[in-house]
């Protein structure tokens, strides 16, 4: 399989993207068309790493596991990323959809790291020998699905929207930290996980398949923000909106003449 | 009251470092007054150093493998009582509204008060090791001093970070709960970098590995100290 292919598989989503960034109504039908691209590519993904992909000289088919712990991990790290960039942009623009995007991206990546840490542990005890070790890698990563729990925490013991959003703000930008982390873990400090692989030692099969997925995926994580994000803007709206904008209060029934 | 000058040509702001000063000998002389934190941080660490032999049961050569954990958990759960309470005495008579107020940089607020927690965080360690090496049975490699300054760099960056969340916590809802919450991760590097220094003083250091945890800890302190500078005034503007 060229390499090139795999590369081009992120055209259709990067290409949205940008396009989304100069005009902003095709967000409506960008996101139906990642989310069709994600549900054709997820289980042609399965297929790929399941089946299709060769085995692993050491592991034997157990590795295959990566073709969706791999992804999700990287998914749930650009997830943070994005709510330390959404973080940034609300203190220096102050702007409601930095907060909201902050909110949906904070609980997405929580979402993907703690489906990629279960699934990191379950690869772990047929290959270490235990579901959980206390190496760098991995307690960095339960730590930061620890504070983003704390972030969204906040957020919810906060009534207040303009200080949640500064707080969370402040909370997001603090937190780079960790996930900055959990990536250089492997290679500043001795750790059992390995470190990151290059394409050029890995088989170019196994790279496609995990690049597909890795695609896959990522349609996935922008169809989960867009659709969070505008949850938590319909609750900003609504809680910044005077009594009468939210229409009449509903009658108790028997109350009705 | 130095902060407010009698005739007006004089009334001018006072600059970061007058600012700092002042707001951290308001800290330290209303702790000095009570005597109250201090004591209390300094039992509540000394009966968690106990627990952790309890729950050990009395085996002294694994309390003693770990007395560098030990004595670093003890500080960090007594530092959450004393960052929150750091906070909560500005809460009595809206003394932060005061100090909001006052013509006075924001960062001076932080820098000052971070520094007042980590005197006493400094002061705890410093009463906390001998005790530590009393019961441990402990001995010092490497010459006591390192183990001070240790201590003492360990408290900044604990301080750094937890004044930053502290300010946020204490103003909350479920204050209590929120502070480890979010604090704790982030001591993570630090808890590493000082339990690693601080085993080697009492194991001795043929590795030379010293000057890398020191190292780490001091990036750690740039960062945090750094981070709390620049966001500080941004959440106090809210409270």
């Amino acid at each position: 399989m060229p390499s090139w292919l795999a590369n081009a598989l992120l055209i259709l989503p990067a290409g949205l993207l940008i396009a989304i960034c100069f005009k902003r109504d095709l967000i409506e039908i960008g996101w139906k068309v990642m989310a069709v691209q994600a549900a054709i590519m997820l289980p042609v993904g399965a297929w790929l790493g399941l089946s299709w992909a060769p085995p692993e000289r050491e592991m034997g088919d157990v590795y295959r596991i990566i073709y969706a712990h791999v992804p999700q991990v990287w998914m749930a790290l650009l997830g943070v990323t994005l709510n330390f960039g959404c973080s940034v942009a609300y203190l220096m623009k102050k702007s409601w959809t930095a907060d909201a995007l902050a909110e949906a991206s904070a609980e997405v990546g929580l979402y993907f790291g703690i489906v990629g840490v279960t699934l990191g542990a379950i690869w772990g005890k047929p290959t270490w020998g235990v579901y959980w070790t206390w190496d760098p890698r991995l307690t960095s990563a339960a730590v930061m699905l620890i504070y983003y729990t704390g972030y969204l925490a906040m957020r919810r013991f906060t009534e207040n929207p303009d200080t949640r959003a500064t707080w969370s703000a402040a909370l997001g930008t603090f937190g780079i930290v960790i996930p900055v982390t959990v990536y250089f873990s492997v290679v500043w400090m001795k750790s059992l996980h390995q470190v990151q692989s290059t394409p050029k030692t890995v088989d170019p099969q196994m790279v496609f398949a995990l690049r597909w997925a890795a695609c896959a995926f990522l349609c996935l994580l922008i169809v989960f923000v867009y659709q969070r994000y505008k949850v938590a803007r319909a609750a900003l709206a609504r809680e910044v909106a005077p009594p009468e904008a939210l229409g009449p209060a509903p009658v108790p029934k028997g109350l009705t003449t | 009251m130095t902060l407010l000058a009698d005739s007006p040509a004089t009334r001018r702001p006072p600059g970061l470092l007058a600012a700092t000063l002042v707001v951290l000998r308001k800290d330290l002389l209303i702790e000095w007054r009570t005597r109250a934190r201090l004591n209390a941080l300094l039992f509540f660490a000394i009966s968690t150093l106990l627990l952790f032999s309890f729950a050990l049961g009395a085996k002294s050569a694994v309390l003693k493998a770990h007395a560098g954990g030990y004595f670093w958990l003890a500080i960090i759960f007594a530092s959450i009582l004393s960052l929150s309470e750091s906070f909560r005495i500005e809460g009595e008579n809206a003394a932060l509204e005061g100090l909001k107020l006052a013509a006075i940089d924001a960062r001076a607020v932080f820098i000052g008060k971070a520094l007042g927690n980590t005197v006493l965080l400094w002061g705890l360690g410093i009463i906390l090791a001998p005790l530590s090496i009393a019961v441990f049975d402990l001995n010092v490699m490497l010459g006591l001093w390192r183990l001070v300054g240790i201590i003492g760099i360990g408290s900044m960056a604990i301080s750094a970070a937890g004044t930053f969340y502290s300010a946020i916590a204490s103003n909350a809802r479920a204050r209590d709960v929120l502070l480890p919450i979010l604090l704790f991760p982030v001591l993570v590097p630090v808890i590493i970098s000082s339990v690693g220094a601080t085993s080697l003083i009492f194991e001795g250091d043929p590795m030379g590995q010293m000057s890398s945890w020191v190292g780490m800890l001091g990036v750690l302190n740039v960062i945090y100290w750094a981070l709390g500078l620049v966001l500080f005034p941004r959440i106090t503007e809210d409270i």
